[in-house]
């Protein structure tokens, strides 16, 4: 277990009870699917069984006339005219002309019963016309291809390439002919891999309720209540503010849940059905079929290196599909995340994003960046063995640093790779012996992390005690991390601090808890309302003692004269001032909102140990290590969480995950059986280590942790599979038929 | 189809509720008896996250049918505290930082509960097998299994 480092901190970087622990380990906190309202109706999705069809005909009178159904819509239900990512979100809603891919919904049920309303689903007669289809991605490109729409690229696509090719994107500097002519040793490899899913194990939940007027009212299970405010009221073409959105607790994310699937269907369903609440609940296949997944990707690296080490010149060409629609792949983040480990004097990135019938890909942690991993730093691994360097010490000869020109463009501010790099070498993981048929392998891995909009209210009560309105969800702890920081700079114990996750109406717009932003931006803004609150009071104690604002400090959790001059007076805590507010000037708040742009860029390396099992194919974890920069680890027991939830989903992306389409372009694998995540007997303890080179940015120091750690995993276990084996798959997921295929293939 | 009467025990208390044949005991605990402790993950017995006990016996909720209560003690996640006195298994949850989002938590505790009833000093591997039918995305595991190995290590300290 890492070592708590305390910076001179009285509370950041301790290990207190998180304040929602009780609720969730006895059953009480509130899930999506876990309330429900007088007069409640059920909701059921009808969804497309065919990969690519022309919808001819909805008819739904047989499941009207089946006793207890209330109301069905189609997208003949929605309004029209939309335009660019809202069109797109309405069509994912509901298709319209054509269901684009398995499992696109198509129409939505509300009966009294959640079993009258998926009997009535089956009985909505949906008359298809079967089209051809395509689901890979290189496939999708070449000629003769299946056109998924016409017209759906944007002008950045060079002339002549397939319809389904919609953006291209290219950047880089330097000069790559001279970049190459420098390097002693120049390869290019080809790397592939398959769409994985978030998986979080609660599946999309949500209670909506809107009347003939528009106003509604929804209980969403999401990492972002603005985003379901502001894509629903698109997609329905209502008001926003007319929707109240509270979010529930939510059962993962992972980024997954930062856009709408089926919410609004529960909203139209409630204004036909007569203002009748509408509970609607995702099954699993319901899940894998029609939301997330992340984007699977066909992406070609070339690489020079010197002899001692250096890279001369990098180069990546990307082909990512993310479903049907433009804009869903992370094609630039990935190609962004590509390099941006290292100092590269010619570095040159080009992508496409191509369309599919596939769902329509939704964020997963450090979207892009892991995919991009597993190309760029497995190729590097071959050629420092080609080479005969440790791997190790080649990542940081070619660190970025301070003061380097990122990859992907801009400047970096102080960051933590090299302290990553040296603390991985200095660990004892390092040492441990390998026997027969293991292997050991490294990697590194980055993510931006994010500010965006924030904006949180502070109050005082009148006994002394902090009530934080914040509008990020809390998925992994982040209620007590904003709690640590408010508490520690107003000067007070932990559990004096109350942090509540509230409603749209009660705060401005708030980004998801997405990009690893949470603790890091409603952190900041928590601390500035903090700050604002102790200024007025030590207004409420210098107007009680007679003496200028400027002579009252804040310190201990009460306002103090400042120094000698100010004269003598016993301290006034924040209890004794809160208890006269009310008749000193009023309530006492704080409040901060900001579009935050001071994050501090993640870094991260892993080790991994793997044994492979030569005569099946099967890879096993026998250790593993994660040493990542949290610029300051405010509650380290939940960073340490996020660096090992990182690693165990990157292990299943590495190792099971796929997303398997059949020759009929139906999801084969809709249940957790059959797309298998991790499990408890699959891993073993997950080693870490936090390091702390602040944020300049933050109050504290914050990077943000989430999303970096599922990076690493997919190229350092293909490494350490090589270390392993002699033998280099390039292509995801590892399976064991995989492992051994390469195994028995001669050379 | 008509509903059918089932009178059960569920966390000690008597409790009676008309089920559809075709309602699972994890519906018929969430939607008729209010208990949402339980969740619904998957519905197929792949994550654990609907974990009770049925006269003792650890099964997934959402595979056994309301119906077949009938006559039977069931245990759910909120019957593991004895009014505030939290069991040790979901004070080392929190202690240890064992959840993070939180949702297949409440499975988890009924199921290593039921694996400490039976092997009161389980090594790291045995919880690992045993947990293996209870998905967790966000953790990893290593917080959970540390956290059932020291509730483990008080359960015997106090016997």
């Amino acid at each position: 277990m890492a070592k708590d480092q305390t910076q001179g901190y009285r509370l950041i970087g301790t290990r207190p009870d998180r304040p929602d622990g009780l609720d969730k380990v006895t059953g009480r906190a509130r899930y999506g699917a876990d309330i429900s309202a007088p007069g409640m109706l059920h909701a059921a999705v009808v969804r497309s069984p065919h990969a690519h069809a022309k919808i001819l005909k909805i008819d739904a009178t047989k499941a009207l006339a089946l006793p207890g159904v209330k109301a069905v819509i189609t997208r003949a239900d929605l309004p029209t005219g939309l335009t660019g990512e809202d069109w797109n979100l309405q069509e994912n809603t509901l298709a319209g002309e054509k269901a684009l891919y398995d499992g696109h919904a198509v129409a939505a049920v509300a009966a009294t019963t959640k079993l009258i309303a998926q009997d009535a689903a089956k009985l909505v007669e949906v008359t298809y016309e079967v089209l051809p289809h395509v689901t890979d991605v290189d496939a999708a490109m070449a000629p003769g291809a299946p056109v998924i729409r016409e017209g759906a690229a944007d002008h950045s696509v060079p002339e002549g390439m397939h319809p389904n090719v919609v953006r291209y994107m290219d950047f880089g500097h330097g000069d790559m002919d001279a970049g190459f002519a420098a390097a002693d040793l120049v390869r290019e490899q080809s790397y592939k891999t398959e769409a994985t899913h978030q998986g979080y194990i609660e599946p999309h939940a949500c209670m909506a309720q809107m009347g003939a007027d528009d106003r509604g009212e929804m209980w969403v299970c999401t990492q972002g209540h603005w985003y379901i405010r502001r894509m629903t009221s698109a997609v329905l073409g209502i008001d926003a503010a007319k929707l109240r959105v509270t979010p529930s607790e939510i059962g993962g994310g992972f980024g997954g849940k930062t856009t709408i699937f089926m919410e609004p269907l529960a909203l139209a369903l409630s204004q036909k059905a007569g203002g009748r609440p509408v509970k609607l609940v995702m099954s699993r296949s319901e899940v894998l079929r029609a939301t997330g997944p992340t984007a699977s990707a066909s992406m070609d690296v070339k690489l020079g290196l010197k002899k001692d080490g250096t890279i001369t010149a990098a180069q990546v060409k990307f082909r990512m599909q993310g479903g049907p629609y433009i804009g869903s792949s992370p094609v630039g983040e990935a190609l962004s995340c590509a390099f941006a480990c290292y100092d590269v004097p010619n570095v040159m990135h080009e992508g496409y994003e191509v369309l599919a019938n596939r769902p329509k890909a939704a964020a997963y942690r450090a979207p892009g960046s892991p995919m991009a991993a597993f190309a760029t730093e497995s190729l590097l691994d071959e050629m420092c063995r080609e080479l005969g360097l440790d791997p190790l010490k080649v990542r940081l000869k070619n660190a970025a640093k301070e003061g380097t020109k990122s990859s992907y463009g801009p400047t970096y501010n102080r960051i933590g790779l090299v302290e990553s790099l040296e603390a991985t070498m200095a660990h004892k993981n390092l040492l441990a012996p390998l026997g027969p048929n293991q292997g050991r392998g490294v990697a590194s891995g980055f993510w931006f992390n994010w500010g965006g909009e924030t904006s949180v209210s502070l109050c005082i009560g009148e006994d002394g005690t902090v009530t934080v309105s914040v509008g990020t969800p809390d998925i992994g702890g982040s209620r007590a991390s904003i709690a640590l920081m408010t508490a520690e700079c107003l000067g007070i114990a932990y559990d004096k601090v109350r942090v509540n996750i509230v409603e749209t109406g009660a705060l401005g717009v708030n980004e998801p808890t997405h990009g690893s932003r949470a603790t890091f931006a409603s952190g900041l803004a928590a601390v500035e309302a903090a700050k604002q609150a102790m200024a007025e009071m030590c207004r409420r104690a210098a107007a009680e003692w007679d003496i200028d604002a400027e002579a009252v400090e804040w310190r201990d959790g009460a306002a103090h004269p400042a120094g000698p001059n100010a004269g003598k007076f016993p301290p006034l805590s924040i209890g004794e001032i809160g208890a006269k507010m009310g008749g000193t000037g009023g309530p006492i708040s704080g409040h901060h909102e900001v579009t935050a742009t001071t994050h501090g860029a993640s870094f991260g390396v892993h080790v991994v140990d793997v044994e492979v099992d030569p005569e099946t194919g099967r890879t096993t974890i026998l250790r593993y290590l994660v040493v990542q920069d949290a610029g300051t680890a405010i509650h380290p027991a939940y960073v340490e969480g996020q660096y090992q939830g990182g690693a165990a989903q990157g292990i299943g992306w590495a190792l099971n995950e796929e997303y398997v389409y059949g020759a009929d372009g139906r999801l084969q694998n809709t249940v957790f059986l059959d797309y298998r995540v991790p499990v408890a007997s699959d891993l073993p303890m997950i080693d870490t280590v936090i390091v702390e080179v602040p944020n300049p940015g933050h109050p504290y120091g914050v990077r943000g942790v989430g999303e970096t750690g599922i990076t690493p995993p997919l190229p350092a276990i293909a490494n350490a599979i090589h270390a392993a084996t002699g033998k280099r798959i390039r292509s995801l997921p590892m399976s064991p038929s995989k492992v051994l295929a390469a195994i028995k293939a001669q050379g | 189809m008509s509903r059918i009467h089932v009178t059960a025990t569920v966390n000690g208390d008597a409790v009676e509720f008309l089920a559809d044949p075709r309602d699972s005991l994890l519906d018929c605990l969430r939607d008729q008896l209010n208990l949402t402790g339980s969740k619904e993950g998957c519905g197929t017995g792949d994550c654990g996250a609907c974990s009770v006990t049925v006269d003792g016996t650890l099964v997934c909720s959402c595979l056994v049918l309301g119906v077949e209560a009938q006559g039977k003690t069931i245990e759910t996640v909120e019957g593991l505290a004895k009014g505030a006195e939290l069991h040790p298994l979901q004070r080392k949850f929190i202690e240890h930082a064992a959840l993070q989002c939180g949702f297949c938590t409440p499975g988890i505790l009924v199921a290593a509960k039921a694996l400490l009833a039976e092997n009161p000093d389980p090594t790291e591997t045995e919880i690992r097998f045993w947990l293996a039918g209870n998905l967790c995305r966000c953790t990893g595991y290593d917080k959970i299994i540390r956290a059932v190995q020291d509730a483990a290590a008080e359960m015997r300290g106090a016997a």
